[in-house]
């Protein structure tokens, strides 16, 4: 480790995997921290990513795919399952990947290119000086030291106390932080190439429960409720346990994981003087699945080309850095959580039995997408009266 | 006061990213209270798995 860098990286994991990855290649000298003693674990994801979405950024490999999926359902409350398959949607669905693989995969390719990785070592608050981020100050390993930076890329997750320290809020509200608990559950009956997501207030107060399968006899078992909904006996644990207990009395967990998605909108602004803010920590997690892999990866790495590019130009004021807050903002990414946000925020509000009625309407049909905006679609073409209701959207449906 | 039930604490950080203070720090696989908590409970209500519980001293 050396005192000083071009580009400091704070979190190993996708977001500041690609960021360390893309400044190193640029050829800035890159140094990425995490604060656990090893890349990738424990998991707190439910490793779900879209096929189109994931080759974007890394070339898909067996090593840390644990299941090619080629169907998903989405299940009511009611039992109504709304089907969407590969085969009639004619484009591809999703994997389930192997986290702890797959982190370090990513942390190792960084490390190809030329980034210094350091684990075991977090940063404990920025060095700041006129307003600015100039590195930050860490404990490795219990050993104090300061890390200077011409940009720092904060990709610390879902704590985001990095960017919070630099005087950003990053404070996530109760109602809109998913409290989530999953087991890695083996020897259980599952369709090992469909993804299922059981909706309702009974299942899951203003989430869903997944099964994500890893395997033939294998999945992610997990569940997210809204923090408003989650109290002393009910609370995301005990939504799961019930479900496991009536679904799989007979299966196995082997890992048992806990995590908190963000699902409120994105920070107002992810930059600052020398600071860069990507992933969870930036608040990019789409707000309907909760899906944040892809979205860390995209801002990981646009965040490095913006710094790589005003270090150039040796200007990293929060100006000359907006482009990066801008170009995701415009982005196809930046488009799709604002729009779902307010599906979201629409869909929170919807009881069982409304939640029924909108799944029985779409029940029979043939997806020609794989998506969350053609399922909405869909929705307000058997359902008008949604429009009023979501009206809002209508300028981002059309 | 924050009482953390290290037992049931699963590390996850959820807690963290709701507290309005900034008080609790994920260090390695443990948690702490690093500063000063006000007893609002909302990262008790957040933990998925009942870890946290704030206790009013008489």
């Amino acid at each position: 480790m050396k005192s000083s860098y071009d580009i400091l990286v704070i979190g190993g994991g996708p977001a500041g995997a690609l960021a360390a990855k893309t400044a190193a290649e640029a050829g800035n000298s890159v140094c990425l921290i995490e604060k656990r003693p090893a890349i990738g674990t424990p998991v707190r994801c439910a490793e779900g990513i879209g096929k189109e979405l994931l080759k974007e950024f890394v070339k898909p490999d067996p090593r840390w795919i644990s299941a090619d999926i080629e169907s998903a359902r989405i299940i009511a409350p009611n039992g109504t399952a709304i089907r969407l398959d590969q085969a009639q949607a004619g484009n591809e669905v999703g994997y389930v990947l192997d986290r702890k693989v797959f982190d370090r995969e990513l942390v190792w390719q960084a490390a190809e290119a030329g980034a210094d990785v350091i684990v075991k070592t977090r940063a404990t608050v920025p060095i700041m000086e006129n307003g600015a981020v100039r590195g930050a100050k860490v404990l490795s390993a219990g050993v104090p030291a300061d890390i200077r930076a011409e940009v720092v890329i904060a990709a610390d997750g879902t704590e985001a106390q990095f960017a919070r320290r630099a005087g950003l809020d990053t404070t996530v509200p109760l109602r809109e932080m998913m409290s989530c608990a999953q087991y890695v559950m083996t020897d259980i009956d599952i369709n090992a190439g469909c993804t299922d997501f059981f909706l309702g207030n009974e299942i899951a107060p203003e989430g869903y429960l997944w099964i994500f399968p890893k395997g033939n006899r294998t999945a992610n078992v997990g569940i997210g409720i809204s923090g408003r909904k989650s109290r002393e006996g009910t609370r995301a644990k005990d939504y799961l346990d019930r479900f496991v207990a009536k679904n799989f009395p007979n299966g196995k967990t082997i890992e048992a994981i806990a995590g908190g998605v963000p699902v409120c909108r994105p920070l107002p602004c992810t930059v600052g003087d020398g600071l860069l803010v990507a992933g969870d920590a930036a608040r990019v997690v789409d707000p309907i699945t909760g899906g944040g892999i892809g979205n860390a990866m995209y801002t990981g790495r646009l965040a490095a080309q913006v710094a790589s590019r005003c270090i150039e130009a040796g200007n990293c004021s929060k100006e000359a850095m907006m482009p990066y807050d801008t170009e995701w903002r415009a982005s196809k990414m930046g488009a799709g959580i604002e729009r779902n946000y307010k599906v979201k925020e629409y869909f929170v509000t919807l009881d069982d039995a409304k939640l029924n009625a909108l799944a029985d309407s779409i029940a029979s049909i043939s997806f020609s997408e794989f998506s969350v905006l053609a399922l909405i679609k869909e929705l307000i073409k058997r359902n008008p009266k949604l429009l009023l209701e979501l009206k809002a959207l209508k300028d981002t449906l059309s | 006061m924050l009482r953390i039930n290290r037992d049931k604490c699963g590390y996850c950080g959820t807690c963290v990213a709701v507290c309005p203070e900034d008080a609790l720090e994920l260090i390695d696989a443990y948690l702490s209270l690093e500063r000063e908590c006000i007893g609002c409970g909302i990262c008790a209500r957040a933990c998925p798995l009942g870890a946290l519980e704030v206790v009013h001293e008489e």
